[in-house]
């Protein structure tokens, strides 16, 4: 029953690694783009939060409704400011611009808020759980995180799907040149793309922060999980980063199980062994190019 | 007016010049086809009057205004498409969907996914298929119907015939009678020349980036023709 306990826990987990992955799993899909600045934009978006609860007093999950049109303007203005430029250049520009883009975020959070961990405030929810039985309880908050991280990737898989930006969207990343030819400018195609997934990490950073501690540092650790999430499940590919997070989430609570400081290296160890094993990932894009 | 004016056209790849001073005219409605050798300039010209390429120098004149400097995308709202060599089909995207793409600007016109159906029922037999599951006719037949969904006022093709059998060709140029039938104007360039002689009202040869010669195909003869195309 603990190990069930611990495999529960995990898949819970898993949704917020698919939360924090997605967005990173959009990028990299329709442009190529290896974000780097992913996980410090996370915390760029829970300082915001902090920032829109201590000013207005509202709940954090309130605060999102703010917080994430901010961030999807944020990557809007990113792509157009930066990546598009970058992606002019070439080559490696993109990954450097984004490298450089999270040293920056960081430095600047630490010189406005200090290095001190903070926390957005939820009250009683941050313990409230649901017994299932004497064993078994999942907390509230873990589920409403695995719930928006899962109907996030849902509506976004659909979306993408459906849509006619979202079919623009692939186009896109199959040919950029042949769609400036079906009327389509790309680069405004990339600046939505990277709205939505920036505003999708505000999403995945405000959950982050009502979860725990956060410091300006906090998005590196977070940067691998997602990165992790992402391999594991397949590049390109919104089902496997769903199906990435849990499998690392789970990896990692059954890891602390089994010694509460292993968690982190178990759920490393299985992301190199899937590389060395599986290397395109649980569920590859059907598609290659 | 004239409805596509190209006049004194230089466009370099790098050191490269690809075209040489080049005039060129579409009256609307009329069928042009530019014919020349590998190499000739031909698709440069096309790539060119769609903006993939930069003009260096002279101009390019749609409805009167001038398009030379203009994003390619926004040239596809003015009512310009352009169906790549290569076809380019999106593979990853269904033929309906690539289509879909192709009326992304929703210019009003005669051509729809219904229309195109009709037009190309090699297109409609695959509409379910992925791009990269196409051969080479299908690619092309969709690959026209996606310029079209943009209800284009000048359809430009660029080597239609490319690497197709004769009767693969056949079937697609089938469809150029109901395209220019609805007023669209059609530029076609072709290594194929008896295929372009067919269905021009005039043909173009260029040989490296100039033009030497310029005519209606039935006051052309072959061997004039054949002097034009290999330069000799």
């Amino acid at each position: 029953m603990v190990w069930l306990n611990a495999i529960v826990q995990g898949v819970l987990l898993g949704g917020l690694y698919a939360l924090l992955a997605a967005g990173l799993s959009l990028m990299f899909g329709v442009m190529r783009i290896v974000n780097l600045a992913h996980g410090a934009l996370a915390i760029l978006a829970a300082y915001v939060g902090l920032v829109v609860v201590e000013a207005t007093g509202v709940s954090p999950f309130l605060a999102m409704a703010v917080v994430v049109p901010i961030m999807a303007g944020v990557g809007y203005a990113l792509q157009w400011g930066i990546f598009n430029r970058a992606l002019a250049q070439g080559g490696l520009a993109p990954l450097l611009a984004a490298f450089g883009l999270s040293v920056v975020i960081t430095q600047l959070l630490q010189a406005k808020f200090t290095a001190d961990s903070r926390s957005l405030p939820t009250g009683d929810l941050a313990t409230a759980s649901i017994q299932i039985n004497g064993d078994l309880s999942i907390g509230v908050l873990p589920l409403i995180t695995f719930v928006v991280g899962v109907l996030a990737i849902l509506g976004l898989q659909a979306f993408i799907s459906k849509a006619p930006l979202g079919r623009a969207m692939r186009a896109a990343s199959d040919d950029p040149d042949t769609v400036k030819l079906m009327g389509i400018d790309n680069r405004q195609v990339y600046a939505l793309s990277t709205a939505i997934a920036i505003g999708m990490v505000g999403v995945a950073g405000m959950f982050l922060g009502i979860r725990g501690n956060f410091d300006p540092y906090y998005g590196q650790a977070m940067l691998i999980f997602a990165f992790e999430a992402v391999i594991i499940g397949g590049l390109g590919s919104l089902w496997g980063t769903l199906i990435g997070g849990m499998v690392l989430g789970v990896a990692q609570s059954l890891g602390s199980q089994f010694n509460p400081s292993y968690g982190i290296l178990i759920g490393h160890l299985v992301f190199l062994a899937i590389l060395a094993f599986r290397p395109t990932g649980l569920l590859p894009k059907a598609v290659t190019t | 007016m004239t409805f596509l004016s190209v006049t004194g056209l230089d466009v370099h790849y790098g050191d490269f010049q690809a075209i040489y001073s080049l005039d060129l005219t579409i009256a609307e409605g009329e069928t042009l086809a530019v014919i020349g050798a590998n190499g000739a300039g031909k698709s440069t010209l096309l790539k060119a009057i769609a903006g993939l390429v930069p003009v260096t120098a002279g101009d390019i004149e749609f409805d009167g205004a001038s398009i030379a400097h203009i994003a390619p995308h926004k040239r596809v709202a003015h009512g310009i498409a352009l169906t790549p060599e290569g076809r380019k089909i999106f593979p990853s995207l269904t033929v309906e969907e690539n289509l879909l793409v192709g009326g992304h600007t929703k210019r009003p016109g005669p051509w729809n996914l219904a229309s195109v159906y009709a037009a190309f029922p090699l297109v409609a037999d695959r509409k379910d298929r992925l791009g990269t599951n196409l051969s080479g006719g299908e690619q092309q037949a969709a690959a026209i119907g996606r310029a079209l969904m943009s209800n284009p006022r000048l359809l430009l093709l660029d080597e239609v015939s490319l690497g197709l059998a004769p009767v693969v060709v056949e079937q697609i140029y089938a469809a150029l009678p109901t395209i220019t039938g609805h007023g669209t104007t059609v530029l076609v360039v072709e290594q194929d020349v008896k295929q372009s002689m067919k269905v021009a009202d005039r043909v173009q040869c260029l040989l490296e980036g100039r033009t030497v010669l310029e005519g209606d195909p039935a006051d052309l003869s072959r061997e004039q023709i054949a002097t034009a195309y290999f330069g000799i």
